[in-house]
């Protein structure tokens, strides 16, 4: 009864303080986010990861490198050791890939010209990003008159028939792994110092580079925090999709005599090398050069093509 | 439009004067060039270099008479044979090696344009995955692994076509189905993106609302818009076309331009080599500038007045 009368006597003003206990709370915790953020990077591997084609793409890369490291050992064979009574051999438990004209064995020769393509490839495609990047961003970030200059040499460079020129280098200077990315990179560099110039251009009017000016960030401080960093996507991209113009390009010289000489062994020059060889039906000699080429060449195609769309913040859904 | 064209041709001027002096620098300095004696056994080929590149005169004045023989479509002797002129195999090249490349081009425009319209109204369908997955293997299959295959299955093993030279239609083929695969899958893919985005564009559901017939649409008003982007890489995909026609007609035994080019290759026929890369970056350039004037009257927004901002 008594008890019940307390009760009633309640009010919000009457309520002791022991009634309540305090929980304590970590005043930094109400800033984190309970979800893990997703960043740029890891939302576009999120989405590439989707792409079917494109991860078919990188997995086929990621062994071709493995093979191009590791495949020359796995063989005891040497890849210029001519070995005459043992030419043309169908592929076999002893030669898996066969042998060609000359009796060398395709497989341990298929992993050497792996080696050249990725590496003709991946260094004349950073020789054009170190380039276009410089170029690109100097052109569109100084924007009038310097930008002016610097895209009429370009739109010049443009029209110079790049393999022409490759081809007159390589007469000249002697095939040799060397002249062939050095002529590859002398002309490879102008898409990308356009695709760099255009965003920038793009990029540099946004309002937040704005602001960051406005607060009083130096030229350097915008182009390493803001311009570049937006400027990445593309950038990848058209790395994705020079890498296979030059690996094309190197088969190509190699097919017409212009490519790698022995001791190094190339696909072009294993194409070139097994053309009689197709008449008679030693189709494996052909084959394993040209298949390599071409599905290199659709691996960064598809992979350019995912990176394309996984790249593109405006892509998201 | 005078202006433009104007600018264009300057550049595309000043681009052949550079490709030029570029390919007499390096001529120049080849160890064991066309220019020393030793390389030729022939006297009347050592006779007729003399005469055409005045190698008793110091280089500055070999470079501008060089510069003159050049303006006069006087492109030298050859160093292996020593009758002919660079401008007897382009006579007797060039003709051919035209054939080939205009016939891949009509191919693999109009097949391109077609697969790519197929696709972009058949969005996300079979067919547009399968034409994309073909364009994606057209571009990757480098023209002269095509070529051996082509030749392999088609000429050897089933014997529908001719496995070489150049008589008849029937030998047309399989060379223009090597050239031709990659530039298309390329106008294909172009086509399709371009299309895609100018059909969900308002003016089109316009034109939807009037109630024009699809067809109408597509061809009146979608395609027209979307083919812009394809009249711009023409000029690319006329360099690679050009240039595939050197393995091509080496592949097939076409007794073109490119044939002969790569076989000055192959003998370091130096005076060759120089006058046909001048030729071609001439004709490749002289496209350019036609590809480029197309494009300006094509787009409405290239005007006479406007001042040169955006994509250079």
């Amino acid at each position: 009864m008594k008890q019940a009368e307390e009760v009633t006597k309640l009010s919000p003003a009457n309520v002791p303080d022991e009634w309540f206990t305090f929980i304590e709370v970590d005043k930094t915790e109400a800033e984190t986010v309970s979800r893990p953020s997703l960043s740029y990077w890891k939302d576009a591997w999120r989405r590439l990861r989707m792409n079917k084609m494109a991860m078919m793409g990188l997995v086929f890369l990621v062994l071709l490198t493995f093979m191009a490291i590791f495949g020359p050992m796995m063989t005891p064979y040497d890849v210029n050791v001519q070995d005459r009574p043992n030419q043309y051999q169908p592929p076999s438990a002893e030669h898996w890939f066969g042998t060609d004209n000359m009796g060398r064995d395709v497989f341990t020769r298929t992993w050497y010209g792996a080696r050249i393509s990725l590496f003709v490839g991946f260094v004349a495609a950073i020789i054009d990003v170190f380039i276009g990047i410089i170029w690109g961003g100097i052109s569109g970030y100084k924007g009038g008159r310097t930008d002016n200059i610097m895209m009429r040499i370009i739109e010049i460079l443009y029209g110079i028939p790049s393999l022409l020129v490759t081809i007159l280098l390589l007469v000249v200077f002697g095939p040799s792994l060397f002249t062939i990315i050095l002529a590859l990179a002398i002309t490879g560099w102008v898409g990308m110092a356009r695709i760099v110039r255009g965003q920038v251009l793009q990029i540099k009017n946004y309002e937040f580079v704005q602001a960051s000016k406005s607060y009083g960030a130096k030229s350097g401080r915008i182009i390493r925090k803001h311009l570049l960093p937006n400027t990445m996507g593309p950038i990848i991209v058209q790395m994705t999709l020079s890498i296979p113009t030059a690996i094309f390009a190197e088969a190509f010289l190699s097919f017409i005599g212009l490519g790698v000489q022995a001791p190094y062994a190339s696909w072009g020059v294993m194409a070139n090398d097994s053309l009689g060889a197709i008449l008679s039906g030693n189709w494996w000699t052909l084959f394993f050069p040209a298949f390599f080429i071409s599905f290199t060449m659709f691996a960064f195609n598809v992979l350019g093509d995912g990176l394309q769309d996984a790249l593109d913040p405006r892509l998201r859904k | 439009m005078f202006r433009y064209i104007l600018k264009r041709l300057l550049i595309a001027l000043i681009t052949l004067w550079i490709i030029v002096t570029i390919t007499f620098v390096l001529m120049v300095s080849v160890p064991g060039s066309p220019f020393n004696s030793e390389q030729t056994s022939n006297e009347a080929i050592q006779a007729n270099l003399e005469a055409h590149y005045n190698l008793d005169k110091p280089y500055h004045i070999q470079y501008l008479l060089y510069l003159k023989s050049i303006a006069t479509l006087d492109l030298g002797p050859s160093i292996k044979q020593p009758s002919q002129t660079v401008n007897d195999l382009l006579g007797r090249g060039f003709p051919i090696s035209f054939e080939l490349g205009m016939v891949t081009i009509i191919v693999a425009v109009i097949s391109g344009i077609l697969l790519g319209i197929l696709s972009a109204l058949r969005h996300n369908g079979i067919i547009d995955y399968l034409a994309m997955g073909f364009a994606v293997l057209g571009i990757s299959i480098p023209n002269f692994i095509l070529a051996t295959f082509l030749i392999q299955q088609l000429a050897v093993n089933l014997k529908i076509f001719p496995v070489a030279t150049w008589s008849s239609p029937m030998h047309m083929v399989l060379p223009v189905i090597a050239l031709a695969t990659g530039p298309m899958a390329i106008i294909a893919r172009l086509t399709r993106s371009s299309m895609l985005e100018v059909l969900t564009q308002d003016y089109i559901k316009m034109a939807r609302a009037k109630g024009l017939s699809p067809w109408k649409i597509t061809i009146k008003h979608a395609l027209r818009n979307a083919l812009m982007p394809v009249v711009t890489i023409m000029g690319t995909l006329l360099a690679g076309i050009l240039t595939g026609t050197f393995v091509i007609e080496q592949i097939f035994a076409i007794p073109g331009m490119g044939k002969y080019f790569v076989e000055s290759v192959n003998q370091r026929d130096y005076p060759v080599i120089m006058g046909t890369t001048v030729f071609y970056s001439a004709f490749l350039i002289f496209m350019l500038l036609l590809v480029d004037i197309a494009y300006g009257i094509l787009d409405p927004r290239i005007k006479l007045h406007k001042k040169e901002g955006g994509e250079g």
